[in-house]
C-alpha cells in the first residue's frame, strides 16, 4: 500500500530523512518510534504529500501523493499530534469534511458518541475553544469515520485521559483488517496489543523493523 | 489539467468568509470604514465646500483619499497571514490532509478573502448614498460607480500581492514585515519620491510617469480625482501630467483593468509557489 524508496528529505543542511526505504502493507499495524528529530513526522508528512523529496520516492497505492494528492488522500485518514487551532465552528469543520472527504455527518456523531463527546451541544462552538481532550476526541472520531485504508495517528492519545484512551483503543480493535494503521508513539506499551510491527527510526534512518 | 470542483471551491470560500467575519480584525476593519463615513456626516463635510467640491461628491472624494492609504495596508496585513498563519499554526497540515485539491483550497481562500475585504468598503459608500438620499442631497452616481470599480480594482491588486507574499513566506511575522515594506514603498512612490526625482531632473518625464503608472495606488488616486477639473494645485504634478497625457476615459479604463491584472498575476504566481513548495 505504501512504498517508500530511498527517500531523502533535507531542510537546509539538516538531513531529516536519509535514504529511507520501507513498505507498509495491508494488515500492517505499525508502531513508529524514535527520539525527537528521528524523522517520524517527516516520513508521515511525505506520505501525506506535504514534502517534495530531495531524492527517492513515495507511492501510496501506486500513486504519487504530490501529483495525485486527491486520489491518494481519499484513502488516508490522519490524526495530528496536537489539535491545530482551527477557527471554524464544529458544524463548519464537519461540513468541510462531509464535502471534501465524502463522510456522513451521522457517522462522525456516532463515533464521537462512542468517544463520550457530545457534538450536538457544542455544534456552534469554535473548534479551538474546545478543551484539548475534546478536540482530540473529535479528530479521532473524524479519522475513524473516514473508513480509510490507511490511518495515521501521530501521538493520538497525548491529550486524552485514561478513560478516553481506553475508548479509543476499544474502537480500534478489529479495525486493522485489510488496512494499514500507523501509530507514531513514544509509549509502545499503549499500542502493544494493537500493533504487529515495530519500526524504530533514528537520525533520519530506519534502524530497526520487526514483525511481532 | 484538472477542473475546479466548484462545490469544494465554494465551500472553502464560504468557510473563509465565515471565519473572517467572526474575527476581531474584521470588526475593526468594518468599523473604520463605516466610522469614516459617519464621521464625515457628523463633521458636516457634505454641507461645506472646498476647491469646488461639495455635498456627497466631496464626502466620497475624502473617503477615497483616506481609503487609498488605509485600504492597502488593511488588506495586506489581514491577508498575508492567511496561508502563512495557517502554516505556522499547523491548521494547513490538518485541513490539507483531506482530499481537496490545492487549486480549490488556494483559490477558494482568495475568493473568500476578497469578499471579506471588499464588502465593508463598498457597504460604507452605500451607507453614504442612502443617508445622502435621506437628507435630500444630489447623488453623484458617476463618482459612485467609478469608485466602486476603483475599489474593486485596488482590493484585487493588494489581495493578489498579499497572497503572493503569503505563499512563499514560512512565518507570518516575516509576512507582516514584507507587507509593511510593500505598502510604505508604494505609498512613497505616489508622489513624494517621484516629485523629488522630478525636481532633481535626473530622469525624464516619461520615465517618471511610467513609474507612477506601474503603481496601483497612484493609478487609483489619479483616477479617483479624474472626474474633476485637472488642476495642478489639487492633484499634484505627477497626476496632472498623467491626466494631461491620457484621455480621461482611457485612463479610467486602465485604472480599473491594470490593478485587477496585477492582482490576478500576483495571485497566480503565489499559487505556483504554493504548489511547488513544501506545504508545511
Amino acid at each position: 500500500m505504501i512504498e517508500v524508496q530511498k527517500l531523502t528529505k533535507k531542510f537546509g543542511s539538516t538531513v531529516s530523512l536519509d535514504e529511507v526505504s520501507i513498505n507498509f502493507n495491508r494488515n500492517d499495524s505499525i508502531a513508529l518510534m524514535g527520539a525527537n528529530g528521528a524523522g517520524k513526522t517527516t516520513l508521515i508528512r511525505s506520505i501525506l504529500g506535504y514534502y517534495h523529496p530531495n531524492t527517492g520516492s513515495v507511492l501510496v497505492n501506486g500513486l504519487n501523493p504530490i501529483k495525485e494528492r486527491q486520489e491518494v488522500l481519499k484513502h488516508i485518514a490522519f490524526v495530528p499530534q496536537l489539535p491545530p487551532p482551527i477557527k471554524l465552528s464544529i458544524d463548519e469543520l464537519i461540513k468541510y469534511i462531509e464535502v471534501s472527504a465524502n463522510v456522513k455527518r451521522e457517522t462522525i456523531v456516532e463515533y464521537a458518541h462512542e468517544m463520550k463527546l457530545d457534538i450536538k451541544s457544542n455544534i456552534n462552538k469554535s473548534f479551538f475553544k474546545l478543551s484539548g481532550g475534546m478536540k482530540q476526541k473529535l479528530l479521532i472520531s473524524i479519522a475513524l469515520s473516514q473508513e480509510s485504508n490507511i490511518v495515521i495517528f501521530d501521538e493520538p492519545t497525548a491529550n486524552l485521559d485514561p478513560k478516553a484512551r481506553d475508548d479509543f483503543y476499544r474502537l480500534l480493535e478489529g479495525k486493522q483488517k485489510e488496512k494499514v494503521l500507523l501509530f507514531v508513539t513514544h509509549r509502545l506499551e499503549e499500542v502493544k496489543d494493537l500493533v504487529n510491527r515495530e519500526v524504530y527510526m533514528d537520525l533520519g534512518k530506519v534502524v530497526s523493523d520487526e514483525t511481532i | 489539467m484538472k477542473r475546479f470542483n466548484l462545490t469544494n471551491l465554494k465551500l472553502i470560500a464560504l468557510l473563509d468568509l465565515k471565519e473572517s467575519i467572526r474575527a476581531k480584525w474584521f470588526l475593526v476593519y468594518s468599523l473604520v470604514f463605516g466610522g469614516l463615513i459617519a464621521l464625515f456626516f457628523i463633521a458636516g463635510v457634505t454641507e461645506s465646500q472646498v476647491m469646488g467640491f461639495s455635498g456627497l461628491s466631496r464626502l466620497l472624494l475624502m473617503y477615497i483619499q483616506i481609503t487609498i492609504i488605509i485600504l492597502p495596508i488593511f488588506i495586506l496585513i489581514t491577508t498575508v497571514r492567511s496561508i502563512s498563519g495557517d502554516r505556522d499554526s499547523h491548521v494547513l497540515e490538518y485541513m490539507l490532509s483531506f482530499p481537496i485539491s490545492l487549486k480549490e483550497y488556494y483559490w477558494g481562500k482568495v475568493i473568500g478573502r476578497f469578499i471579506t475585504v471588499y464588502l465593508p468598503v463598498i457597504f460604507a459608500m452605500l451607507i453614504a448614498i442612502v443617508y445622502g438620499t435621506f437628507k435630500g442631497a444630489e447623488i453623484p452616481w458617476e463618482i459612485f460607480f467609478l469608485y466602486t470599480g476603483l475599489l474593486f480594482a485596488l482590493s484585487s491588486a493588494f489581495l493578489g500581492i498579499a497572497f503572493f507574499i503569503s505563499s512563499f513566506v514560512k512565518s507570518s511575522e516575516v509576512a507582516l514585515g514584507i507587507a509593511f515594506f510593500v505598502w510604505i514603498f508604494l505609498l512613497a512612490f505616489i508622489d513624494i519620491a517621484l516629485i523629488s526625482l522630478m525636481m532633481q531632473q535626473r530622469f525624464n518625464e516619461e520615465l517618471i510617469i511610467g513609474i507612477a503608472l506601474m503603481n496601483p495606488m497612484e493609478i487609483f488616486r489619479v483616477a479617483a480625482i479624474s472626474l474633476f477639473d485637472p488642476e495642478l494645485t489639487v492633484m499634484g504634478p505627477v497626476a496632472f501630467y498623467i491626466l494631461d497625457t491620457f484621455s480621461q476615459t482611457v485612463f479610467v479604463l486602465i485604472s480599473i483593468v491594470y490593478p485587477i491584472l496585477v492582482g490576478l498575476l500576483f495571485a497566480f504566481f503565489g499559487f505556483k509557489i504554493f504548489v511547488k513548495k513544501d506545504l508545511v
